[in-house]
């Protein structure tokens, strides 16, 4: 009895010890949870999930303050990547929040821009050129297609414009299986 | 010489079906009344236009520049009027539109002048620019430049002229071998040359008895080190990999370069179009190709680059029964979705599909995990193990799983018994993985480039701020100097604000002092007298303090009782 | 739209599955020849059962039934199935086996391809657990007439012992845990010139459909050849050192289920390893597990538990033998 005793007190200290040296010699620096959801996020950094912009929502998401259904752009996706980090349970794309759009990029019809700077000053990536009073243009492959320079435009001149596929960027569907057709 | 001749895993042996075309000599085919010509003809580079609609081009007059690393120039195939410039299909299974210069024939085919290039005098990267200029492509579908091929000219011994043309029904290799053969092997001394190669091995699948009699005949007048072998007739032999490893035994694994393994590889078209280039100064725009199928005039035909298929297909005529039309051969081609496409440098045959020739597929069943596919496939792959990662859509699996050493040859497919379209889950997850790819570049460009504006927008605040500062300083330096530094804030550094509204007391202060008070000035001596006696009242009652002087205004607070 | 390749070689699963069956039919011939015909009733009583209980559980699962049906694969199953057993268990214990391979084994588990373990083996295991009498009692050969035969799988006779003799295997382990030593053992009734009487023509039927599999292409030979290696070299080391205490390595492969295992059993693609080095290490790990089976465990015959034991082990064999891909080995370069 005391021998039995005598050996679970040593196995649970000798255990205690390896754990408490494992959590020492493999502690994990920094916060690698934010840098794993940030890398998550499509980086269009449109707020639309009520954050300004993609780094704060996964700042958010990894205090739980945030759910991990408000990314748009991410879409379903995004939304299953980071419940496979998490550990969470896939929920739908909150519609409060918007809804998933095929990805787009800004155009300002040069014709009505008028060279207020607004949109520039708007653009989360810096991905507008223009100065005042001369007329603006978007970068196209920076934008990522966060909207936001359409609300500041006094003369509504920009518009989202779908990407088209190339024969660069066009991609093999997935092979349709016959059996799950016929049945 | 050749010692001995390597093997390589697996491979398979479908009907050849060469025999339908391969007696049939090469013959020009008529001009259609429109060219198409897209300026993407090489790998991921597409050419500019130097053209405008309404300009009257030669025959060999450029008409696209090269742009970026990968791109070659662009030529018109015959003279004519430019019609149009603008967005036209191309032959690709997406049937997506590409930039394509439209050239309607005036008829006279007329050249332009053309000059032989000199290589022996010119220096290397000039004769390198010329292949660039020409347009010179890999002719045996894969259209990588070859100027880029030829790399650096060092430390290569082996040049390889891929003759093997083993995808069954093709033969365009075959004839122009058995027809051109001195001319493809001048320009395969060229480029060995310009290789730097001491060796030159062509290698032909032993299926075309002639082509390699043709080409044995034709090496005797080739100086140094040259060797036509037969390979075995086993399908991909001709995949520039496996060729390489059956002359030599050198592998070359996935996303390198030939040239790091001492062998360099080009198609016998290729050689022949170098040859065109340099010998006769003649750009790339027109190229031998296999009609052939369920067709009732099967052949060879030396083919303007733009030509549309449709124009072809009224030459060898389809049967009713054709039901697709496949650009390349039933291995590794496509079907065409339409039929107004061009023909571009890398189409090496069209076939017309019928639903004899090319049955449907069949029902597809489940996965046994036979391990026909491994056996099968030449890339030494695990084929089941990469098509249950793709199908399930766990590409990073497939990836370690060497995905992209896939050659897409389509042996695991044919050997299927469950009758599973691999390769297309090999494409599919390639192409997801190169789109998750660029998302991901976009991605981060887009984080920096957010997280530098934010950067920027505060140093901007900071800057601000600090001219801010740096005006109060100034403002309070000015003040010091008029003794009046005292009476600044010890924290006016830390708070600009502060220190510009001390600052603009200091100056309405200065400006005060500047501005004396009338009444106080040019008083009579009686007005002194008695202020003199008021000011010892006051004392005396101890309204005031005796130490301030009298006439000192309420505006004399000290600064600390603005804030 | 069909992509490339746009021609296919002429095979397909029912091709397989054919040859298998082709392959078993010299094994099945021997077994009328020196047993008796039951093994057929058998044959036809697992047949049935699994093609209808492939139907039931298509249906079930909402998949195309005509074309999984037709297969053949839930075939071979019954037929292994008939083949492991006794010719002469009752034939509810048969139907019992085929719907635990076919239902619980194979279709649970996502029905062809994607069961992890060999339904055949799975259902002889389960049945040797749970009806170890009726799993232990086979026809002695060519003593036990086809009347008998039938009446033991169909009606109800029991008069077992006056039938049926123990096996060779179970002979030579009775014999061995007594006194006897096995020279004078393999003098007994049970035995004939390399095993079991009579059972060594049917070994011999098996190894001739092996090699037919093997001309056909329908299997490697690695997992043949691994298998009765395994069983071989460790039946031969101990043979070597206490040639009394343990039979000949030729006895053992002689014997029991070893020749139908070796062509029909290790070979089932699905539950086995699938890379040439994975196969040997597979099959040879039956063969030493069968062999330690046979040797030192409870029961005579140790092939279905040392197969569903190694089929565990796949994912991790075939994981760690993956060859390497072309271009990517060092060395072999020349």
């Amino acid at each position: 009895m005391l021998s039995a005793l005598l050996i679970m007190t040593g196995i649970a200290l000798v255990l205690g010890a390896a754990l408490g040296y494992a959590a020492i010699r493999f502690k994990v620096e920094g916060d690698p949870l934010v840098e794993k959801i940030d890398a998550i996020l499509p980086q269009t950094q449109c707020g639309q999930c009520s954050y300004p912009g993609c780094k704060p929502y996964a700042e958010a998401i990894a205090k739980g303050e945030a759910d991990i259904n408000q990314c748009p752009p991410g879409g379903e996706e995004g939304i299953r990547k980071l419940a496979d980090l998490l550990g969470r349970e896939f929920k739908p794309l909150s519609e409060e929040h918007g809804v998933e759009k095929p990805k787009s990029v800004a155009l300002i019809d040069e014709q009505t821009c008028i060279g207020c700077t607004l949109c520039i000053q708007a653009c989360p990536v810096d991905a507008i050129v223009g100065a005042a009073k001369q007329m603006h243009t978007v970068v196209e492959p920076l934008c990522t297609g966060c909207e936001l320079c359409l609300a500041p435009c006094p003369v509504d001149c920009i518009t989202m414009v779908q990407i088209p596929d190339t024969v660069q960027t066009w991609k093999w569907k997935y092979p349709v299986i016959e059996l799950r057709k016929s049945a | 010489m050749i010692a001995r001749l390597f093997n390589f895993h697996g491979g398979v042996k479908p009907d050849a079906h060469k025999n339908e075309s391969a007696n049939a000599p090469i013959q020009p085919a008529p001009m259609p009344s429109r060219l198409v010509v897209p300026l993407r003809q090489s790998t991921r580079a597409t050419a500019r236009c130097i053209v405008s609609p309404g300009q009257h081009v030669l025959k060999g007059e450029r008409i696209g520049d090269p742009e970026g690393t990968l791109g070659t120039a662009v030529h018109a195939p015959t003279s004519g009027t430019v019609v149009e410039f603008g967005l036209h299909p191309l032959a690709h299974p997406s049937g997506l539109n590409t930039r394509c210069v439209v050239i309607e024939p005036d008829g006279e085919d007329r050249w332009v002048e053309r000059h032989p290039f000199d290589y022996h005098t010119a220096t290397r990267e000039q004769a390198l620019a010329q292949l660039r200029d020409c347009g010179i492509v890999g002719l045996g579908g894969a259209t990588f430049p070859s100027h880029v091929k030829l790399g650096r000219g060092s430390g290569i011994d082996t040049l390889i002229l891929n003759g093997a043309e083993c995808e069954p029904w093709i033969t365009c290799d075959d004839r122009l071998m058995r027809e051109r053969a001195a001319d493809i092997l001048a320009g395969a001394s060229i480029l060995r040359e310009l290789i730097g190669a001491r060796r030159l091995v062509v290698g032909i699948e032993d299926n075309k008895p002639e082509a390699i009699a043709a080409m044995q005949a034709a090496a005797g007048g080739i100086e140094g080190d040259v060797a036509v072998v037969a390979v075995p007739s086993l399908y991909p032999a001709g995949g520039e990999k496996q060729l390489i490893r059956v002359l030599t035994g050198v592998e070359i694994p996935y996303g390198k370069l030939g040239a790091e393994f001492g062998v360099q590889c080009f198609n016998v078209g290729t050689a022949h179009a170098v040859y065109r280039a340099l010998a006769h100064g003649e750009p790339l725009i027109s190229r031998v190709l296999t009609l052939t199928g369920n067709v009732s005039r099967p052949g060879n035909y030396e083919v303007l680059i733009g030509t549309p298929i449709s124009h072809l297909l009224a030459l060898c005529a389809p049967k009713p029964d054709t039901d697709r039309t496949l650009m390349g051969g039933p291995m590794m081609g496509f079907a065409l979705p339409r039929l107004d496409v061009p023909v571009v440098k890398g189409t090496n045959c069209i076939i017309s599909a019928s639903p004899t020739l090319f049955p449907p597929p069949q029902p597809e069943q489940p996965c046994i995990r036979c391990g026909e596919c491994a056996r099968a496939c030449p890339a030494e792959l695990q084929p089941f193990e990469l098509y249950w990662f793709s199908r399930a859509l766990n590409f990073g699996k497939a990836q370690e799983y060497n995905l992209f050493d896939c050659i897409e040859c389509g042996c695991c497919s044919y050997v299927c018994p469950s009758h599973i379209p691999l390769v297309d889950y090999y494409r599919f997850a390639k192409s997801e993985i190169w789109a998750r790819e660029r998302e991901k570049s976009a991605a981060d460009q887009a984080r920096d480039r957010f997280e530098f504006r934010n950067y920027r927008q505060e140093r901007e605040k900071e800057e601000k701020a600090a001219k801010l500062a740096a005006k109060a300083a100034e403002t309070r330096a000015k003040m010091a100097d008029k003794g009046a530094a005292e009476e600044a804030p010890a924290n006016a550094d830390a708070d600009p604000k502060k220190a510009l509204i001390a600052a603009a007391l200091a100056r309405a202060k200065a400006q005060k002092e500047a501005a004396p008070v009338r009444n106080t000035e040019a008083l009579s001596p009686e007005t002194e007298k008695e202020i003199a006696e008021i000011d010892a009242r006051r004392i005396k009652a101890a309204l005031i303090d005796p130490a301030t002087p009298a006439g000192d205004t309420p505006s004399e607070r000290s600064p600390e009782s603005t804030s | 739209m069909i992509h490339s390749p746009y021609i296919r070689k002429p095979a397909s699963v029912q091709r397989v599955m054919l040859n298998v069956l082709l392959a078993l039919t010299p094994g099945i011939a021997a077994y009328v020849w020196q047993i008796g015909a039951g093994i057929l009733v058998n044959l036809a009583i697992a047949s049935v059962t699994a093609v209808a209980a492939e139907v039931l559980m298509l249906s079930l699962r909402r998949r195309p039934v005509m074309l999984a049906a037709t297969d053949l694969s839930a075939i071979v199953t019954a037929w292994l199935i008939a083949l492991a057993f006794p010719s002469i268990v009752p034939w509810w214990l048969t139907v019992f086996a085929v719907l635990v391979a076919i239902v619980a084994v194979k279709h649970l588990y996502g029905g062809l391809g994607q069961n992890p373990f060999n339904p055949a083996m799975a259902a002889y295991c389960t049945m040797i657990v749970a009806y170890p009498s009726l799993m232990s009692q086979w026809p002695a050969a060519g003593t036990v007439s086809f009347d008998t035969q039938l009446q033991l799988i169909l009606g109800g006779l029991r008069e077992i012992d006056a039938v049926t003799g123990a096996t060779a295997l179970d002979a030579l382990r009775t014999g061995l845990r007594g006194d006897a030593n096995v020279g004078t053992l393999l003098q007994t009734a049970p035995f004939g010139l390399f095993g079991g009487r009579g059972w060594e023509w049917i070994a011999g039927g098996y190894l001739l459909g092996g090699l037919f599999l093997l001309l056909t292409r329908t299997i490697t030979w690695h997992l043949p050849t691994g298998f009765l290696a395994g069983l071989a070299l460790t039946s031969g080391v101990l043979w070597l050192f206490h040639p009394d205490q343990f039979a000949s390595p030729m006895f053992h492969l002689a014997s029991g289920g070893a020749m139908l295992a070796a062509f029909f059993i290790v070979t089932d693609p699905v539950s086995g390893a699938t890379t040439p080095r994975g196969k040997l290490i597979f099959a040879a790990g039956i063969g030493l597990i069968a062999y330690l089976i046979r040797a030192f465990g409870a029961y005579p015959e140790g092939i279905a538990f040392a197969v569903l034991l190694m089929n565990i082990c796949v994912p991790l064999i075939d994981m760690k033998t993956q060859p390497a891909v072309f271009g990517h080995r060092g060395g072999r370069q020349s």
